[in-house]
């Protein structure tokens, strides 16, 4: 059973992953932009269970903590700021279509070329393990830089968001 | 399964149980509760007895959204200090100018950030 | 009951885990029903009043001298509560968005009841393979914040599923307040993380474990003392109850809600509260640990003895809770915001700045 256990879980969370992905931008029941942002929560807690799975166990705290509870409440408020309440139906022109489908083969192409080329086996270990003391010590070593530089990004997200939403600046 | 894996298991158990007992009760409420009668004025938005005037979700203030957007980004900082207080004392013993400087320096930064945000009265709730 | 050890070690830790996650959720719904109680009495007594004291079940009447002194303790008040929510008219108002209006309360208690998973609530009952906590998680405290964090969606969702005004600007309101206060919690605790040196909620009751002296709270008062203004703006509770602050809002997010889904609102509240009074005792007072110290249990009894000694410190922060909801006035929503975003997060900062260089101090 213990061995079992661990691919079952997964098939389920890939296929819950799988289905909210769908509800969450073709919902055949609603068109409600809270929905749609509801079941992208859906999807990213599901997402983190496959984290789990990999052993990526801080990795799946930060998913909930960051992208579930404060990306999607930002999501949310958004939603209700704008007063959105039924998406609106929008012609779909042949050009978006085929844009939209070239765009698809694009990503799927890299997608499936990366997943050849990893090649996985059954015996593969992981760079760094999934705990947080391994990965903070290589995030404040090897990768101490691209961490600095992360904090001139955060800054320049928080002036531009003051920017934009106040009005009246001295 | 190993023992960190398995850890993850009663998790999962636990959530099914919340949603067990919060379902339950809900529904419980459904079958043992009263139905009373549906009337006009029951089904009108409480306004402190006033008939209710206009929509019912308001204009909020672009402030809640501006709070949002600020707790997105300071919450991704949050993240990082994690695993650098978990190795802290740790690489003190190994570098102790590197893992001090590079948080000070992240943090530095982002404090710019914070001031400037002060400056403009972001946290202003007054106006 | 020894033929449990013949099991594989698997199953037997999944039944073991069933049996803790069980008990557990018990002990909490009997501790939140309790608290309401010694909040109304608690409450009742500093207003020199009597407080809930007539609820009297059938079988009352026949104890002689016991069962008129519980009533007057207004024991069985929680019962009569429970029994009136369940058998309540559950009305779901016309205008309102119905999906989300059932989905909200269930939203509020689901986790509030899951952060209780990684807190240590004893040491051991004897067997040193089975430790008291649901879950001994190597991430602990990021996986409470995580939860903690969802649970907003309920309130959000409250507000926006009742399509009436009040509760709207209640949602709205508490949201913001609540996200405001997790930056400040999760700043906080990063010096507590800093001085451990592990994010495991047992490891952080071992390394108090020694005695009263080790305890966090001497240790990093500052963080203490921003963790727990935080934990009442998190709980919605006074002197921070904005977002239901009767005097301009009635009832904040809960207005239109009635029965048993205004309950479980009141339950998440009370569930919230006790989780927040646990992660404090683990992370400031030691968790189960005796303030003389002394390692894990040996046997039942002393594991039993730890696990009541982790309550007993658990229902003295939550006496401060209710203490505190009756001493301090409400704050104004925009002193709250100045409080959390202009005080609270340059301190943490701070606290953790002098955390590091006095640590870095005594490492040379």
């Amino acid at each position: 059973m213990s061995e079992l256990l661990p691919s079952a879980l997964f098939y389920a969370f890939a296929g819950l992953a799988l289905v909210f992905g769908f509800l969450c931008v073709a919902n055949p029941l609603s068109r409600n932009p809270v929905t749609s942002a509801m079941f992208l929560v859906l999807t990213i807690v599901s997402l983190a269970g496959l984290y789990i799975l990999l052993h990526a166990f801080f990795l799946a705290a930060i998913q909930i903590l960051v992208y579930a509870g404060a990306v999607m409440v930002l999501f949310l408020f958004v939603i209700m700021l704008l007063n959105l309440e039924e998406e609106e139906r929008r012609k779909i022109r042949g050009i978006t279509l085929g844009l939209g489908a070239l765009s698809v083969a694009v990503i799927a192409g890299i997608l499936i070329r990366a997943v050849v080329a990893a090649r996985p086996s059954a015996g593969t270990t992981p760079l760094v393990e999934g705990g947080i003391r391994n990965l903070g010590h290589t995030l404040f070593t090897l990768y101490l830089l691209p961490f600095e530089a992360m904090s001139l990004l955060l800054l320049v997200g928080m002036v531009g968001v003051i920017l934009l939403s106040k009005k009246d600046l001295k | 399964m190993d023992s960190q894996l398995l850890q993850y298991l009663p998790v999962l158990i636990l959530l099914l149980v919340a949603i067990g007992f919060a379902g339950s009760t809900l529904a419980l409420s459904v079958i043992l509760g009263k139905t009373g009668r549906r009337t006009a004025t029951k089904d009108i938005a409480y306004e402190c007895g006033m008939l209710p005037e206009g929509p019912g979700s308001a204009r909020m203030s672009v402030k809640f959204y501006l709070v949002a957007l600020l707790f997105v980004l300071f919450d991704i900082e949050v993240v990082f200090l994690y695993p650098w207080a978990v190795i802290y004392k740790q690489m003190l013993r190994e570098n102790a100018a590197l893992i001090l400087g590079g948080m000070v320096s992240f943090l530095g930064v982002l404090f710019v950030g914070f001031l400037y945000a002060l400056k403009k009265r972001a946290f202003d709730w007054t106006r | 009951m020894d033929a449990i050890y013949y099991l594989d070690p698997t199953t037997q830790f999944v039944l073991f885990s069933i049996v803790k996650i069980v008990v557990a959720f018990v002990i909490t719904l009997t501790f939140v029903a309790y608290a309401v109680l010694a909040e109304r009495k608690i409450s009742a007594w500093i207003q020199d009043r009597v407080g809930p004291n007539r609820a009297t079940p059938f079988f009352a009447q026949y104890l002689p001298v016991i069962g008129p002194a519980l009533v007057r303790l207004g024991i069985f008040q929680p019962m009569a509560d429970g029994l009136k929510f369940l058998l309540k008219e559950d009305f779901t108002p016309a205008y309102v968005r119905k999906v989300y209006f059932w989905l909200a309360p269930a939203l509020t208690a689901i986790p509030a009841f899951m952060t209780i998973a990684v807190i240590p609530f004893g040491s051991t009952l004897g067997n040193p393979n089975n430790p008291m906590v649901i879950a001994d998680l190597n991430v602990g405290i990021l996986y409470s914040f995580g939860i903690v964090s969802l649970g907003v969606y309920g309130i959000v969702l409250a507000g926006y599923a009742s399509n009436s005004k009040y509760p709207f600007l209640g949602g709205i309101r508490s949201s913001a307040q609540m996200i405001s206060y997790e930056i400040a919690m999760g700043m906080s605790v990063v010096a507590v993380f800093m001085v451990i040196g592990d994010l495991n909620l047992s490891k952080v009751v071992e390394y108090q474990g020694a005695n009263i002296l080790h305890w966090m709270a001497w240790k990093q008062p500052l963080a203490f003392f921003i963790f727990l203004v935080s934990a009442f703006a998190e709980t919605n509770r006074l002197p921070f109850d904005l977002p239901e602050s009767e005097s301009e809002l009635v009832g904040g997010y809960h207005t239109e809600y009635s029965s048993m889904k205004f309950a479980l609102f009141f339950l998440g509240e009370y569930a919230n509260m006790i989780a927040a009074s646990a992660m404090m005792v683990t992370l400031f007072f030691g968790g189960w640990a005796y303030p003389w110290g002394g390692g894990a249990a040996q046997g039942f009894l002393g594991g039993v003895g730890h696990i009541v000694c982790f309550l007993v410190k658990m229902l003295v922060l939550m006496g401060v809770f209710i203490w505190v909801r009756w001493m301090f006035p409400r704050f104004r929503y925009d002193q709250l915001m100045d409080l959390g975003w202009r005080r609270f997060i340059p301190l943490a900062l701070v606290n953790i700045l002098v955390t590091a260089l006095v640590l870095a101090a005594l490492n040379d």
